[in-house]
């Protein structure tokens, strides 16, 4: 079991609340997932800036003086923000790529928790309300996000085991449910060039995803294709850049309740995580169908 | 009336308070206020009284129910009404998966849709569904009806037993060993029952129905069926 919450605007009058409303929805699904908690949110971009998100078992040693240490390496100013177990470097774009070369040699322990132009992902083990609470979600502001909360089954209760996994820039997929072939998969994305961290099944269905979405097709293709090459239970909800997708496997056990008002479109594991949504009360609620995919771009 | 605030109280509050009402009561008519989709509203009631769920429940609303009859005034979570004994359960919404599963007795109402296995496992209860209800409903159902005014999913009445199954629009497939069957005059006559219990009578008319049931080949391993397994 594990619980599964997102948002995603429509309305930019409600931008500023996204990190509140998420922290809100992410609690309530705490006994769904009380090991681990994590958070993605596109914060929006700045311009000519992208943004890597780390992570740090020891903060205090290995954040000291990484932006100036960063900035040596790459020619470039590098703007450090800490926040407890993570830290978000703003880059400029053209040097995204040497800056996360340096990292590795910079600070070797350092793991990335993603890169692109908009996104930020928060995740650690213990309760969701801790985990909100130690990022400070509620103030982030942001266009959509999706957050997770995990009672783990195929791998180990770690950070790195945590929900969101991303593995593609400014993607990310959070699931519920167990796969059953994510060796072989991961077999085969390997040889395809894809790269792993972990041995979560989840991190897995990420870089499908994510090489299919490198292969040109769509997000919505992509996700289809989740479908006919991945066994198991899943919930999969998947955000991009500009984008918010779900798809649920054909016996769609992992539950799934969504809803949709002129405002945002929401998901949640259970109906409970979206009873505080504004106007939830003439919102459209439906259940996704099973290996159906949704998903809404801006 | 005695109103009860689930947000303010708490649901073992509201539940003990249930719990408590045996045989004759005064307090026979209740309203649940504010259950922002709990789980286990008014599981395990044993009165004959009338509650008022206003809003949509999660996980497993009425389940167990014995005599009363619960409204719920939304829609339902997963496993409303479970293992049902008697009573009557009306849900003006939409019920999630595996509605019914297992009711022994009573009626269940759903105005909206039910999604998958709806009355799984089902042994007596009958169940009146005025939407369409999901893939593998009614899976190894042992006893009691469903009345499907709307389309069923894949693989209806997979493995199915001596529940008779009644449904006015499309069956996308039928599950292993279920088949239609003729409608006889005793069908009709439990479908008029059960649309006018169901208050569906007003939408649908029992000739508009087909029947499905067991091929009963399945009930024991028999070697020459092995390929329907």
């Amino acid at each position: 079991m594990c619980g599964i919450v997102g948002l995603f605007l429509k309305d930019p009058a409600l931008e500023p609340k996204l990190g509140a409303m998420l922290t809100d929805m992410l609690i309530t699904m705490t006994d769904r997932g009380p090991d681990s908690a994590g958070i993605a949110i596109y914060s929006g971009a700045k311009d000519g800036l992208g943004k890597i998100t780390i992570q740090s078992a020891q903060p205090e040693v290995d954040f000291k003086d990484l932006d100036l240490d960063l900035k040596e390496a790459i020619g470039q100013p590098v703007l450090l923000m800490e926040k407890s177990t993570h830290a978000v470097l703003e880059v400029p774009i053209s040097q995204i790529e040497a800056a996360r070369s340096a990292l590795s040699h910079l600070r070797p322990n350092v793991k990335i928790m993603s890169v692109g132009d908009s996104i930020e992902i928060f995740k650690e083990v213990g309760l969701p309300r801790d985990v909100a609470t130690r990022f400070q979600v509620a103030k982030m502001a942001g266009t959509h996000g999706i957050g997770h909360t995990r009672m783990a089954t195929e791998s180990a209760v770690t950070t790195m085991g945590a929900h969101p996994f991303s593995t593609g820039s400014d993607q990310c997929l959070v699931h519920n449910g167990s796969l059953s072939n994510h060796n072989g998969v991961r077999r085969e994305l390997r040889r395809a060039g894809m790269t792993f961290e972990t041995e979560n099944d989840t991190e897995v269905a990420a870089a499908f995803i994510s090489h299919k979405l490198q292969e040109g097709e769509g997000l919505g293709q992509a996700m289809e294709a989740t479908l006919t090459d991945l066994d198991g239970f899943f919930t999969f909800v998947v955000g991009t850049k500009n984008g918010f997708g779900v798809v649920r496997d054909p016996i769609a056990c992992k539950p799934a309740v969504m809803a949709e008002t002129d405002q945002y479109v929401a998901f949640g594991s259970e109906y409970r995580a979206l009873v505080n949504l504004p106007n939830i009360e003439s919102a459209r609620v439906w259940e996704p169908e099973p290996a159906t995919v949704y998903f809404w771009e801006r | 009336m005695q109103s009860f605030d689930l947000a303010a109280n708490g649901l073992r509050a509201l539940n003990s308070a249930l719990h408590g009402l045996k045989g004759q009561t005064n307090m026979t008519a209740w309203e649940i206020i504010n259950p922002k989709g709990a789980h286990a509203i008014a599981a395990g009631v044993d009165a004959p009284v009338d509650i008022t769920v206003r809003g949509s429940t999660g996980y497993y609303c009425a389940g167990m129910n014995k005599q009363a009859t619960i409204r719920i005034k939304g829609s339902a979570g997963p496993g409303v009404a479970e293992n049902m004994m008697s009573g009557t359960v009306i849900v003006d919404g939409d019920a999630s998966q595996y509605a019914g599963a297992t009711g022994r007795g009573g009626l269940l109402v759903i105005k909206g849709n039910a999604s998958s296995r709806c009355g799984i496992s089902m042994k007596g209860i009958d169940i009146v569904v005025h939407g369409n209800i999901g893939h593998m409903s009614c899976f190894m159902a042992q006893s009691g009806n469903i009345v499907v005014l709307g389309d069923a999913g894949d693989a209806l009445g997979d493995s199915l037993y001596e529940a008779r199954l009644f449904v006015r629009g499309r069956v996308k497939s039928l599950g292993a060993d279920c088949i239609e069957k003729e409608m006889r005059p005793e069908h009709y006559a439990i479908l008029e029952e059960l649309l006018r219990r169901g208050e569906a009578d007003h939408k649908a008319r029992p000739e508009q129905f087909r029947r499905y049931g067991s091929a009963r080949k399945l009930y024991n391993f028999n070697i020459d069926n092995a390929s329907a397994y």
